[in-house]
């Protein structure tokens, strides 16, 4: 989805030094690392990762402390027979440990999906590749 | 820890002991094969960056399935039922925080220790003191839960009921984990959690489906019965068998769930597990790994708790050896006698000493990395030396752990550890998430942060119910409480996050952009972190 950006002239490394950003001016050689994170790629991974974590790990603490609220403040709501002996609270924890799974995979997925493949294009044009 | 019953509840000494003497031969055999060169710092801190992500994920869960969350939260369902099973909740949600925000990016950036990436782009020397006097205090706690649990796991197993003969077992115990540890280094102490971790999962998902097979499989039918053994009766299974007597209790409860679910991606011995894999997918593996691997433990481990107090009964549990931290156990004897109970306390056993051994060589990695190679030796050290230094280390450490353990035999584990957790999601986490995402946050926002976490957390401790002034606390006789909670969480969290937020904005020093830099681009894309 990138390769309209892959021309080494859109970056803005090109300017400083030579071609991609795969050395800073002149001895170590190592990556500059300004550059990268000035770059169009960067920043869209930077966006996609950021806007992935964040609202997922406010809404999973949200959830939790929805969780423990209840169990701390509402007894008659959590003790509160279902099914059985099995009670509210019971089923509200089940529920907690099923929408964990449900994110782990979703992010493995996501990451998979939308942040692996970016990564493998700023390893490109930083010229370090993959090992 | 003074009421003592009838020994044969304890199975057999001689059945108990060979087990775990068969379990502690293979894994020094696989220790010592495992190791044939362990030479360089990266073998020893970090096992060469060698492990798959599965390897590393069950390894990783095998350092949290640890004696506490075993033996610790099967005997709080099986006596203090439902708020019991908010422990395993809480513990279960917290990888969100290791997968979503903190392992990939840990991996990339670090090398070692936690000081590798709280210092990376802040001067050195003051942060990498600060990140190693963490890593001390809160491996520290959580290695006297740990050893707290050996001595009442002893009792039960062995059925050596004097505190002497206790004392002289745990010190057995301590040398043979100091012992994986200078020979095994990471690798060592990986193999050993991996073994430990597939043989825990094991036997809990076997007592749960024999329990479910023996109650018709009807999860139901479990509760109904263990309300029926219980004092509590049906308020077994419902919120507040603990927690919430009062308004105090209550906000107690919330501050410790709190730091139940920030705390564990916190702690430095399961933070140095993400350097042990190559790189952040595999980082990431991991921890979907040790998501799944928790998933089936604490989904047994509710079954084993109630299933406890339905077929031993909370009184049995309570007057046991060991206490509360009996349940799964003697369970284990209802279920298939002796030799169960032989493989089931072998196993936390092993649980103890593998969680140990990692703590050790996470607080050993620390000193000497951060301390000796890089503020005593100003990042100079010879990488021989450095090991050598990490040695010793873990020799000193390991004798605290034994004082430790001697010292505190027979308090609650689940809630000593609790304590540790909320130590280190006060210390580490707001300063990691700062570092990691805040591009202003500097060197006084970093040193703020972890001692603001740090100290307030140490202060409202000691001056918590939980050292005195109750009748639970540890030191007896004396009340000089003043803080209502025994947890701190709910204020050294949220604390040590103004403190680095107050500290970077006060202090005029800016960030250093090109490092910023650096450390943005290596954390999200790897690159630049094989060196």
């Amino acid at each position: 989805m990138n390769k309209s950006v892959r021309t080494p002239a859109s970056l803005p490394s090109e300017r400083a030094t030579g071609p991609g950003f795969a050395d800073r001016g002149d001895d170590i050689g190592e990556p500059d690392f300004e550059a990268i994170q000035q770059s169009p790629e960067f920043k869209l991974l930077r966006r996609r990762l950021l806007w992935f974590i964040f609202p997922m790990s406010a809404f999973f603490l949200c959830w939790y402390m929805t969780f423990v609220l209840f169990s701390a403040y509402d007894h008659d709501f959590m003790s509160r027979k279902l099914f059985g002996a099995v009670n509210t609270g019971t089923v509200f924890g089940l529920l907690q440990f099923v929408t964990t799974m449900a994110i782990v995979l979703t992010y493995r997925r996501f990451a998979h999906k939308k942040l692996d493949p970016q990564v493998d294009t700023i390893h490109e044009l930083a010229g370090v590749g993959k090992e | 820890m003074t009421v003592q019953i009838a020994a044969p509840t304890t199975g057999s000494p001689i059945i108990n002991l060979s087990v775990f003497f068969a379990f502690v031969v293979i894994t020094l055999f696989v220790v010592y094969k495992a190791t044939n060169r362990n030479s360089t710092t990266s073998d020893y801190y970090a096992a060469g960056s060698a492990f798959s992500g599965v390897q590393n994920g069950i390894a990783l869960s095998g350092d949290f399935l640890s004696a506490a969350s075993f033996l610790g939260i099967s005997g709080a369902i099986a006596v203090h039922g439902y708020d019991g099973f908010l422990y395993s909740v809480g513990w279960l949600v917290a990888w969100l925080v290791a997968l979503l925000l903190v392992g990939e990016r840990l991996r990339n950036t670090g090398r070692f220790t936690v000081g590798d990436v709280m210092a990376f782009r802040m001067k050195q020397r003051p942060v990498r003191a600060a990140a190693a006097n963490a890593t001390l205090v809160i491996t520290f706690f959580y290695m006297l839960a740990q050893m707290a649990g050996a001595g009442g796991l002893i009792a039960l197993l062995l059925n050596v009921q004097s505190k002497g003969g206790q004392a002289l077992i745990i010190t057995g115990v301590g040398l043979v984990m100091v012992f994986y540890v200078l020979v095994g280094g990471m690798k060592g102490t990986t193999w050993v959690q991996i073994i430990k971790a597939g043989l825990l999962l094991i036997c809990v998902t076997f007592m749960s489906v024999f329990l479910l097979g023996k109650f018709g499989f009807s999860f139901s039918a479990i509760l109904d019965q263990a309300s029926q053994n219980s004092p509590l009766g049906a308020e077994l299974l419902n919120p507040g068998g603990w927690y919430g007597k009062n308004a105090m209790d209550q906000l107690d409860f919330v501050s410790l769930s709190l730091a139940l679910v920030l705390g564990i991606s916190s702690l430095p011995h399961v933070l140095m597990r993400f350097y042990t894999v190559p790189d952040a997918k595999e980082a990431r593996r991991s921890v979907v790994w040790c998501s799944w691997s928790m998933f089936i433990f604490y989904l047994s481990i509710l079954l084993v708790g109630y299933g406890a107090t339905a077929l031993v009964g909370s009184d049995k549990i309570v007057s046991a050896p060991g206490g509360e931290n009996s349940a799964a156990p003697l369970l284990a004897f209802e279920i298939g006698g002796a030799m169960l109970l032989g493989i089931v306390s072998a196993v936390a056993f092993a649980t103890i000493l593998a969680v140990v051994a990692g703590l050790t060589l996470a607080a050993s990695a620390s000193f000497a990395h951060d301390v000796y190679a890089n503020v005593i030796r100003n990042g100079k050290a010879d990488p021989r030396s450095e090991i050598r230094v990490a040695r010793l280390t873990a020799l000193v450490i390991g004798l605290l752990a034994i004082l430790g353990g001697i010292v505190t035999n027979g308090q609650n584990v689940a809630f000593l550890v609790s304590l540790a957790l909320a130590l280190a999601a006060s210390a580490n986490l707001p300063t990691i998430l700062y570092t990691l995402f805040w591009r202003r946050f500097n060197t006084t926002g970093t040193l703020w942060s972890i001692y603001g976490g740090l100290g307030s957390g140490l202060v409202l401790i000691i001056f918590s119910p939980a050292i005195s002034g109750s009748s639970t606390s540890i030191i007896k006789g004396v009340d000089f409480h003043w803080f209502p909670l025994t947890n701190p969480g709910l204020v050294s969290i949220p604390l040590s996050f103004l403190c680095g937020f107050l500290g970077t904005v006060l202090s005029k020093e800016p960030a250093d952009p090109k490092k910023q830099a650096e450390m943005e681009v290596r954390s999200l894309t790897g690159i630049g972190s094989k060196a």
